[in-house]
């Protein structure tokens, strides 16, 4: 199997057809990017291009290389070979299956053996989310913040991909900081479409777009950390409320 | 010419993955468009008017779609040829999963949505083996995961059929459906065009019109309820 040093995204064109301007973007192992920019920017269509490993085919014409190199057929094809997994906005299991089954049909397509990675992959589900997911559940009865969980910690530990898309986790009601930390332990490079502000600085490089290009490649470095401290207890203190609104509290105030 | 032939179940994507095949080769060939339908269809008008191509349908009302299809299909040549098309695509109603319009000198391509369920390639295994591609649309609603799944499911009926996984909203990973058709087969005038598979076994006395129930009042395949395991078994 090609082991991926590292993944080159070229510019293409805007939604006016105009070319767009940024140095090549390249994503090793263990980076964390996170996209921004309004709705109907081009977010979407941004990861897309790297989940297909773009060559020119796609409306925004970018062209994707891994290890600099137009990528080999069965990379981009073979699913067992394929670096990439995508969680996107409407991933749903339509798969009338229950949790555990899903799981070892997966894993037998993948040609493994050992039946207790899906333990392993419920239990690092079960870190994502506050409703536990069990194995006799059907997947397709999983909200949708569990079956991204799910989802997710499949990719990490049967697909055992490389590089992760996220397309909006924050929707999901997911521990969204747990999911990026786990994966950045993991060493796998994560690169997220995100509208969060908490999560849009916990990433190291932020691309913004505008208009259907990448306008910016922001690399903040520590610049961002105080404001960072300062959003995560903003997130803290929301996250308290929230979790005080769905036990049923009247809220009388925010301390 | 290149006679394209589309099989696939009802709202599967068909007319979507068409679509994306004309964006792509608009520019540099002629294309016509045939749709079979039972009681209604709009995609000869709406892509008439998208890409301006000589497009027409068929209606196939109390017969078999792909009955008429077939009937209809070296009519349907000789309109394109007249029409110096370089490709004709035809697409099917996809009713009966059983029936497989593919034909000699064609690119088959069965249109399946991944999101039809894990069963779905199995239960309409003749359209899905004797295609050359099978085009798994919808994968933009689904999982890595169960994308592989459903691979898996497709594998199981058949592994000469190329798969091709695709948003065909956007057309993301059509690049090798694309290539595929470059590299068809040509059909030249006056071919002897044949149907791949076997058909079903026919007449069916219920077809003619016999509208008796009972195998007694029937004749040609009949079965009882009991002592007759699968009379026949397809391809
Ligand atoms: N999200 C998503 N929707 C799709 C995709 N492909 C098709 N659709 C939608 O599915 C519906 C049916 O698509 P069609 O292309 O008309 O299907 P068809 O097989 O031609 O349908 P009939 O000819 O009526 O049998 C439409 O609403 C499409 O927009 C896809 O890849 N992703
Ligand atoms: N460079 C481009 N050229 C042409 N079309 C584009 C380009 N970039 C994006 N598009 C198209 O614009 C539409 C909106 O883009 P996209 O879905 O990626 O937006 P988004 O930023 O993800 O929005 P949201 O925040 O609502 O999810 C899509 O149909 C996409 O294919
Ligand atoms: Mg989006
Ligand atoms: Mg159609």
């Amino acid at each position: 199997m090609t082991i991926i040093h590292e993944i080159t995204v070229l510019p293409g064109i805007n939604k006016q057809g105009e070319r767009e301007e940024f140095i090549p973007i390249i994503i090793r192992p263990g980076d964390c990017l996170s996209i921004v920019g309004p709705t109907g920017s081009g977010k979407t269509a941004f990861i897309n291009d790297i989940e297909v490993f773009a060559q020119g085919d796609t409306a925004t014409k970018r062209i994707v290389l891994v290890n600099g190199e137009v990528p080999d057929e069965m990379l981009v094809r073979d699913p067992a070979q394929k670096p990439i997994a995508m969680i996107t906005q409407n991933t749903k299991c339509f798969a009338d299956l229950t949790v555990n089954d899903f799981l070892i049909m997966h894993i037998k397509a993948r040609g493994l053996s050992d039946a207790s990675i899906v333990d392993r992959v419920i239990s690092v589900a079960n870190g994502f989310t506050g409703e536990y997911v069990t194995p006799e559940m059907r997947v397709t009865s999983l909200s949708g913040g569990q079956t991204r969980a799910l989802l997710i910690s499949d990719a990490l530990v049967i697909g055992n991909k490389p590089i992760i898309l996220l397309d909006e986790i924050e929707n999901a009601g997911i521990f969204k900081e747990k999911v990026i930390s786990c994966l950045k332990n993991n060493k796998r490079a994560v690169i997220f479409v995100t509208h969060d502000p908490y999560v849009a600085l916990l990433s190291e490089r932020r691309i913004v777009m505008k208009n259907g290009a990448v306008t910016k490649v922001i690399e903040p470095g520590p610049s961002e950390e105080a404001a960072l401290f300062e959003i995560r207890r903003m997130d803290e203190c929301l996250h308290s409320l929230r979790e005080r609104i769905r036990s049923g509290e009247q809220i009388l105030g925010i301390a | 010419m290149i006679l394209i032939i589309v099989a696939g179940p009802p709202s599967s994507g068909k007319t979507s993955v068409i679509r994306q095949i004309i964006r792509h080769f608009i520019s540099e060939k002629k294309i016509t468009y045939l749709k079979i339908d039972v009681v209604q269809a709009f995609e000869d008008e709406e892509l008439k008017k998208e890409f301006g191509i000589p497009t027409r349908k068929v209606y196939s009302g109390d017969l078999c779609p792909d009955h008429t299809g077939i009937m209809v299909l070296e009519d349907a040549i000789t309109w394109a040829e007249n029409e110096e098309a370089d490709i004709l695509i035809f697409e099917s109603a996809g009713l009966c999963l059983r029936c497989t319009p593919y034909t000699t000198q064609s690119l088959g391509i069965c249109v399946i949505s991944s999101i039809s369920g894990v069963n779905a390639p199995l239960k309409m295994a003749p359209m899905v083996a004797l295609a050359d591609i099978a085009v798994v649309t919808k994968t933009d609603l689904i999982s890595q995961a169960e994308k592989e799944v459903f691979r898996e499911c497709i594998e199981k009926v058949t592994n000469t059929t190329e798969i091709i996984e695709t948003n065909a909203l956007e057309g993301t990973g059509l690049r090798y459906l694309m290539r595929r058709i470059n590299e068809a087969p040509t059909l030249a005038k006056g071919d002897k065009v044949l149907l791949r598979g076997s058909p079903p076994l026919g007449v069916c006395t219920i077809c003619v019109g016999k509208k008796e129930i009972g195998w007694q009042h029937h004749f040609g395949v009949v079965r009882p309820l009991d002592g007759a395991d699968n009379i026949y078994r397809g391809d």
